[in-house]
């Protein structure tokens, strides 16, 4: 699934230093490999070490979650409970990491501002501080994986 | 009310304070005036529990009580659904009984000996005060006015559509299920607000409660997806957004799940579906905004495009397989009775049969809402504005709900809420502008200072602060006052003469004027827990089961958990047919007594007879060539129960049962009965299968006891009639037994 696959997270705000040392500019009519290939570069420029952490480990979720949705799938799901409480673990701590990024991400480079975007996005999330979002993550992972276990049977 | 002249006296820079207790004063006043309009029905009866499913919850609390949790959690209940017996611990919303019974405890650990039926009886007063604090909380998210908030907890703690279901007594799931209701949208809206994880997972803890405490939580699991769908269509996609649903979704759909009742239905039912999908769109809009950033806008355009393809292709797929497959199960029956409400009628004539699922006659809002109704609109089209996300919640919300109020009777209870906070701040807003305005044009324009950046907005509401003349305040004032009184006023007069009834206890007037008190049931019912055997079976109709359950502690055959509608179907029948089809469905349900309700003595109009039709239908619903619901009505399609009722009617048993020896309490031929005004056959019905056990004072209950088979192998008719001396009916026997029925 490579729509999750980078996260659904907001667009790091440092896009116009990005833009300038991008590894090469796009024409107007490129085809949609050669988009995708530009984001992936442009992914790879501009993120800063601590989010690209958090990226990865939703990559390592998502493929959790798909390696036991493709068990499911394939050998059938007789301990449902477990299936499903494993299957929301991964979803469920996914989303939570994704939170977590957009509320730690946008705040990090406070010279990337200049871009109008960034700008509105750290006025809305902005309240809330890094340790106080790490807080709530660990308070929403808590209670989901209190959940998880309650279920699993 | 009592805050905006007080804020004026206090404001200033030491007010904040004292009016931050002044606020709690009334908040806490306005609780104890929501708890105490609710006792009308303690202090005119007594702490006892009404209705019917209160007693179900009142009987399974003392069993969790009784039996720890665990237990309640596995309870296999042999005593109801006889022969079937019901798994109660997985088919019940265990919200209540688990609140009241944590809510025993402790007041056991601090030494309070409180009887767990007062606990049970006062758990809807004191819910109700907490919703009025919740119902202030919410208010104060949507509007700035100081008032607004102490004026919609004051409207919820005391309006009558609230107290029709929470009144000391009314034992059940919504008692508690409208706080959390309230509370639950409080707490999505404050994360809306602020985005972050920790509201976004406070609302999915309140939303689990919810989710154990009331069926109803499905208006929750539709509402915040819309709201956020709607959300999504007028382009206001945040991050916040974005947190605080997926947080509430995962969260609270695990949450949603630990319930038994509820248990795979999440991910299963069509019903929890739009939340699901809801949840996949945001994944995908969130990434799209992500994307977004890297890419001039012509490029995502098209990858865009490209991506909504796939994906569009890929879900319809997926989708259409899955119905196909019955992975996903359609539409519950009483989710397309809101949307159809004739469809109730004709697939599930259990449903419709109950009173409270009937479409909602229009003078039941000014009943239950009185001057809110009218200021509801207004409410709604000051939302519409200053339209912040909030807003939208409102808006939505009042849409739905007003529909569903019309459809069913008691989804009333679930648009009161939003009548209350929308009537709040119209109201407000009025009393704000007139009183506010004495003031000079200051505290107008500060709060409308960032509106008024243009000047032609300023002198929109140049007519707002021009209002200083004190002719108008008065009258403005003064008619909201009496608007005000007027509510209180109907609210009272309401839930005392139409809400605190318990219905097991009924009260009616002498001539004199005195209080006269009918009390039956609770007759009856003790009368079968000390004269019958611990495991007497009981049938009545399933109305009864549950009372018959808690008051008279004996195994029922149906009850108002109507899980198994061919049980239902089968007392149905055997209470509709002929004595010979009757008496062996009787012996094969082990049944020894048949409890009816009767009140053609005393004009109670709520009686077996009434409710007879219905276990006409619901019987022909599975026996459709046994009872014919057409047999019931003359031919002239009138339900007459006196000398042109027809044949199927006079020989059925609820019949027989209903009238029998009723005549001779009159002079020959004088029989009235009160309820239906029809003087009644002269010769009361013969009964034989059935004898007599008990008859209520006031002849509301009749309790019949099921013969045992004859001693010398005869079958009762014959049996009757030898005892009665008709010997020579005995030579008609041969041609079989319902020839002898025409003697």
């Amino acid at each position: 699934m490579p729509t999750k696959r980078a996260g659904a997270s907001p667009a790091p705000p440092s896009i116009t230093k990005s833009l300038s040392s991008g590894p090469k500019t796009l024409p107007p009519n490129a085809s949609v490999f050669d988009i995708a290939h530009y984001v992936w570069q442009q992914y790879l420029a501009t993120t800063s070490e601590r989010t690209m952490l958090l990226d990865v480990f939703m990559v390592f979720l998502v493929l959790v979650g798909a390696i036991q949705f493709a068990y499911c799938v394939l050998a059938g799901n007789f301990p449902f409970n477990a299936f499903l409480s494993g299957f929301s673990a991964a979803v469920g701590q996914f989303v939570l990491t994704a939170s977590l990024r957009m509320q730690t991400s946008n705040g990090v480079p406070k010279e990337g501002t200049k871009v109008a975007k960034s700008k509105d996005e750290s006025g809305q999330v902005g309240s809330v501080s890094h340790e106080r979002a790490f807080a709530d993550y660990i308070f929403g992972s808590l209670i989901l994986h209190f959940f998880c276990i309650n279920f699993i049977n | 009310m009592a805050e905006s002249p007080a804020d004026v006296l206090l404001k200033g820079s030491s007010g904040r304070t004292s009016r931050g207790l002044l606020r709690i004063i009334i908040l806490a006043t306005i609780a104890a005036a929501a708890v105490s309009s609710r006792l009308f029905s303690v202090i005119r009866f007594e702490s006892i529990i009404h209705e019917f499913d209160p007693w179900f919850n009142f009987r399974a609390t003392k069993y969790l009580i009784e039996n720890g949790f665990y237990s309640f959690w596995d309870w296999f209940d042999d005593r109801t659904w006889h022969p079937l017996g019901r798994v109660t611990g997985g088919t019940l919303y265990p919200g209540l009984m688990v609140t009241s019974g944590v809510i025993y405890h402790i007041l056991r650990f601090l030494t309070i000996p409180v009887d767990i039926r007062n606990i049970c009886v006062l758990l809807a007063p004191a819910f109700s005060g907490l919703t009025a604090f919740a119902m202030y909380l919410l208010t104060c998210e949507m509007t700035a006015s100081p008032s607004a908030g102490l004026l919609a907890a004051a409207f919820m703690g005391i309006t009558p559509g609230y107290i029709s279901r929470s009144v000391a007594g009314s034992y059940d799931n919504e008692a508690i299920a409208i706080f959390l209701l309230v509370f639950t949208f409080f707490l999505w809206i404050k994360a809306v607000k602020n985005g972050s994880i920790m509201w976004g997972a406070l609302t999915a803890l309140f939303y689990g409660y919810m989710v154990s405490a009331w069926g109803g939580y499905v208006f929750i699991t539709n509402l915040i997806p819309l709201h956020v769908f709607v959300l999504l269509c007028m382009g206001r996609y945040s991050p916040r957004l974005y947190i605080s649903y997926t947080t509430w979704y995962a969260l609270g759909t695990l949450a949603s799940m630990q319930i038994p009742f509820v248990g795979f239905l999440p991910i299963r039912n069509s019903d929890h579906m739009s939340a699901l999908g809801v949840f996949g769109l945001l994944q995908l809009v969130a990434f799209a905004e992500f994307v977004r950033g890297f890419i001039p806008g012509k490029q995502f355009q098209r990858l865009l495009t490209a991506s909504i393809v796939i994906v569009a292709g890929v879900a319809v797929v997926g989708l259409t397989a899955l119905s196909m497959s019955g992975v996903i199960a359609p539409w519950s029956g009483r989710f397309y009775s809101l949307w159809d409400t004739g469809y109730a009628k004709i697939h599930i004539p259990i449903i419709a049969s109950v009173s409270e699922h009937q479409p909602t006659a229009w003078p039941a809002f000014f009943f239950d809402l009185n001057f809110l109704i009218w200021l509801f609109p207004a409410g709604v089209y000051m939302c519409f504005r200053d339209l912040k996300d909030e807003h939208v919640f409102v808006i939505i919300y009042s849409v739905l709900a007003s529909y569903f109020a019309g459809v069913m009777v008691r989804l009333m209870l679930t648009l009161t809420p939003i009548v209350c906070v929308a009537a709040a701040i119209a109201l407000s807003s009025i009393i704000d502008t007139y009183v506010f305005a004495s003031e000079g044009p200051s505290p107008q324009s500060t709060a409308s200072d960032e509106n008024s950046s243009s000047e032609g907005l300023r002198s929109t509401r140049g007519p707002n602060v021009g209002i200083s003349s004190y002719l108008s305040k008065i009258i403005m004032t003064s008619s909201v006052v009496v608007y005000l009184l007027m509510f209180v006023a109907h609210c009272t007069w309401v839930t005392s003469n139409a809400y605190s009834s318990p219905s097991v206890v009924l009260a009616s007037r002498l001539p004199d004027g005195s209080q006269f008190i009918i009390d039956d049931y609770r007759e009856a019912y003790y009368w079968l827990r000390q004269n019958t055997p611990q495991n007497a079976k009981i049938m009545s109709w399933w109305d009864y089961g549950y009372q018959i359950g808690g008051m008279a502690d004996r195994p029922t055959l149906v009850d108002n958990n109507t899980w198994n509608n061919t049980h239902i179907a089968t007392v149905g029948k055997a209470m509709s047919s002929r004595e010979e089809v009757s008496y062996p469905i009787l012996r094969q349900h082990d049944v020894d007594y048949v409890l009816v309700v009767f009140g053609g003595l005393l004009g109670y109009s709520g009686d077996d007879i009434n409710k007879f039709l219905w276990m006409v239908r619901i019987a022909e619903g599975i026996w459709p060539d046994e009872v014919k619901e057409r047999d019931f009505f003359t031919a002239r399609g009138e339900y007459r129960v006196d000398d042109q009722a027809t044949p199927a009617m006079r020989d059925s048993l609820m019949y027989k049962m209903s009238y029998h020896n009723f005549q001779n309490l009159f002079q020959h031929g004088q029989a009235m009965d009160r309820v239906r005004n029809s003087r009644l056959p002269a010769d009361t019905p013969q009964l034989s299968t059935l004898d007599e056990a008990f008859t209520s004072e006031n002849w509301i209950i009749r309790i019949y006891k099921v013969k045992d088979l004859d001693n010398l192998g005869r079958d009762h008719i014959s049996a009757t009639a030898f005892d009665r001396g008709h010997k020579k009916k005995r030579a008609t026997k041969k041609k079989g037994p319902r020839v002898l029925r025409t003697e």
